[in-house]
This record gives C-alpha cells, structure tokens and sequence, in this order.
C-alpha cells in the first residue's frame, strides 16, 4: 500500500540541480499541480527532461518561465519563445533530441538496455559526435540512454498499491518516463480503491512509483 | 481557392482508400478536409492517437485528446490511444504510410529542410526526423516561395531533417517528384505555365513532354 504525499513533501523531495523528466506533450498529460509547485518554490538548476515546452504557462512552461532550468533535453520548444530566447542567451543549454530518439532513450534507460541503435538523425546536425555502427552493412547511430533522478508523471487514475491507468493522448511520455526515473512521483486523477483498475489496464505497475500525490481537494 | 486550399486538395488525391497517415501542423492539416469520409483513411498523430476524428462541439472536447498541434480532436470509432514509444516505433518501423510535413528548403536531391534556421528560429525537430525516415512515403505540402525566395533550391543551406529523398513535394505553383537526375516537374496548378514554375524555381527542374495541368 502506498501512502499519499502532500504537494509540499513531494516537492521537498527535490533538491536543486536535480534532473527531472516531465511527462506531458503540448501540456496535454503534464502533472501541472508538480510542476506549478515545483516554479513556486523557486528551485534552480534543474535539468529538465521533457518532450516540448509547450506554450508559456502550460506543460513545463512554469518551470522556464521561473527561470529554473539550466539544462533542457527535448525534442521541440517552436512554441515557446521564453524556451527559444533562453536557448539563445545561454541561459539553459539545450538538447534537442528527435522525439522517437528521446522516447527510445529514455526506454533504455528504464529497460535496462545500454542504448539504441536508430537511423533517425543520421546525415543531419543530430549525427554530430555520435558514434556510427555498422551492422550487415546499414549505419544506425548509437543513441545513448536518459535517465533522471526524479520523474513526475501524470495518470488518470491510480490504486493504493500505485498502479497506473492513463488516458487517450495523455499517455505520451508518462508511461516510459516511469520506468526511468530514480523517484517516481504519480500526479493521477483519480486515486482508487484495489480492483478499480482492471489488471489488463495496468501501463504501469505499482512497483515503479514511489510516491502518490495527494488527492487535490 | 486560395494557395492553401489549392495544396491540401491536391495532397488529398495522393492519399488511398485504408491509408495510415499522419498529417503534420498547419497547412498540411488541412488535406483531412478534403478527403471523401467514406474513404477509410485513419489519421496517425504522433501524440498518441491512431483515428483522429474532427474538433468536437465548443464545450465538448475532452482536454485529454488533441492533435500533435495541441488542438482539440476527437477519435474515429476504431481509434487507438497509444503512448509515445508505440507511436515512433509505428513511425520509424514503417508502419505508417503517408506522411504530409510543411517544409522550409527541398533541394535537387528530395532533401527537406524543416526544422531550424540557425541563430534565428530554433523550433526543434519534434518527430520530423523519424517521419521522414520512417514513413513509406513522404509528402512536402509547402509554399513554392518565402517572401519571394523559391522553397525549392539546388542545395539546402539549412540543416536537413533527413538525407532520405522525399517522395513528392506540393507547392500552390506545381507538383514535382524527385528522382534519381532530380526533381521532375509533373504537374503545373490551373493557369500556370512551365516557364512560370521555372522562373519561382531556383533549382533545375527537368520537364519531359506536355506538363498535365492538376485536375482539382
């Protein structure tokens, strides 16, 4: 059985300079009460490991706006200009990643696999510093793996033992970002009694979360 | 009918009866408007969701349910709602048949440029990348010209999204399909002729008999 964590335990859990993943695409399936927490208290350095910025103020968008990232891994920040103009003051370093790349590397990672091989990015800025492998003559690129200390994932409905169900598109990142993260913080929906969630409709099994945010109100 | 309309309809002709495919944001979402409903075709977005279907009512949409693009969709009856690493895997494991991106640059080779203009507009690649390489065909639904400077030029000077040859490109001006000796003009819209496409061209375009005007 898990216990519910109050907002303010969970974000203490967090130290500066953490590096944290951010489930969520476009902000559609971010765990929006951690990560508006998270800005609010004012936390720095952070490396943060998302798909998109989203637009200013949704998704990740509080934690750009509040100036709380140093580093971004990320496949797109088009529609964010706070994302793009502190890229381009140097502000936060920024890695951006093809979205089938980052999602595989953050499976490794999660999986238990040293890396994937993949042929997105080859021939293109993406291929820069990376090692090649040939295999029965096709190049793939080697693309490593992503972890993080922390992972904030937001479901439709969790159980008291922590087992996950997600919802249409808000499925995305969350999922595989729970398998990846060191601390993995469930932000559900719901939170629901045993045998509510069907095994079948289990993503994530309850083992791979650690702290269940409480209920909002 | 305006540029855009023009080449959302004549992209919708490229598409079969059955088709997987994914439409990318802006203009290249419009060509769901002008497919037949009884075609069969299901929508891929790469957010998760396999039979987008059409905005709902304002009011009725389900927050949890958009396109790549963030808008508000709805999902056709068969649909499937799929996670990310599910999504690029039907991507990049050629599962997916048509891909429909804009572009910035298409060169002499079928080479797009999509995804940054260095120093000025970072946007990132999103799942452009793994479009171009995984799908079994690519389509580049695009303006001919950007503030009067063609599209379509010899060599990219921007970073290409992949070196993959694109298997069409579709402009308000003409279709042209690379090839092997380069980029063939095979259709011309209503009311333009060749020598008007070769002059909003800065790249070669290799003519071969009477270019067929697009029948919209």
């Amino acid at each position: 059985m898990k216990q519910a964590i109050s907002l303010e335990d969970a974000i203490a859990l967090i130290p500066d300079g953490a590096s944290v993943m951010v489930g969520g695409f476009m902000g559609v399936g971010a765990p929006r009460r951690l990560i508006r927490a998270l800005a609010a208290a004012g936390r720095k350095n952070l490396t943060l490991i998302t798909n998109d910025t989203a637009i200013p103020g949704e998704g990740p968008g509080p934690l750009i706006s509040g100036g709380c990232v140093a580093r971004l891994i990320t496949s797109h920040i088009g529609k964010n200009p706070e994302a793009q103009a502190q890229m381009l003051s140097g502000q936060i370093e920024v890695e951006l990643v093809p979205q089938g790349t980052l999602v595989e590397r953050i499976r490794a990672a999660g999986v238990g696999l040293g890396g994937v091989l993949t042929q997105t990015g080859l021939g293109t800025l993406v291929e820069d510093g990376k090692q090649v492998v040939k295999i029965d003559g096709q190049r793939w690129l080697l693309e490593t793996p992503i972890q993080a200390d922390f992972a904030l994932i937001r479901a439709r409905r969790c159980d008291y033992v922590g087992n996950l169900e997600y919802t249409l598109t808000a499925h995305n990142f969350n999922p595989i970002m729970a398998m990846a993260g060191a601390t993995v913080i469930a932000e559900p929906d719901e939170i629901v009694p045993l045998g509510v969630i069907p095994p079948d409709a289990v993503k994530t099994p309850g083992l791979l979360v650690d702290h269940v945010l409480r209920r909002a109100c | 009918m305006d540029a855009k309309e023009l080449i959302a309809r004549r992209v919708a002709q490229e598409i079969p009866a059955g088709a997987i495919v994914n439409l990318g944001i802006g203009l290249p979402s419009m060509v769901a408007n002008y497919l037949p409903v009884d075609l069969g075709v299901f929508f891929q977005a790469e957010n998760g969701v396999i039979g987008l279907g059409a905005r709902p009512p304002e009011g009725m949409e389900d927050i949890n349910l958009t396109d790549a693009g963030g808008g508000f969709v709805s999902a056709v009856p068969g649909a499937a709602a799929i996670d990310s690493a599910m999504s690029f895997g039907l991507i990049r494991g050629r599962h997916l048949d048509i891909t429909v991106l804009g572009g910035m640059q298409v060169d002499a080779r079928g080479r797009l440029a999509n995804w940054m203009v260095p120093g000025q507009m970072v946007a990132g690649m999103g799942g452009a990348m793994d479009l171009v390489v995984g799908a079994k065909q690519v389509i580049v639904a695009m303006a001919h010209a950007n503030k009067g400077v063609s599209k379509i030029v010899p060599d990219c000077t921007l970073p290409i999204t992949a070196p993959r040859r694109v298997s069409l490109i579709v402009t308000e001006l003409a279709v042209i399909r690379p090839e092997d000796d380069g980029l063939h003009l095979i259709e011309t819209a209503p009311g333009v002729t060749v020598d008007d496409v070769r002059a909003a061209t800065e790249a070669d375009l290799i003519v071969t008999g009477d270019v067929p005007e697009m029948r919209m």
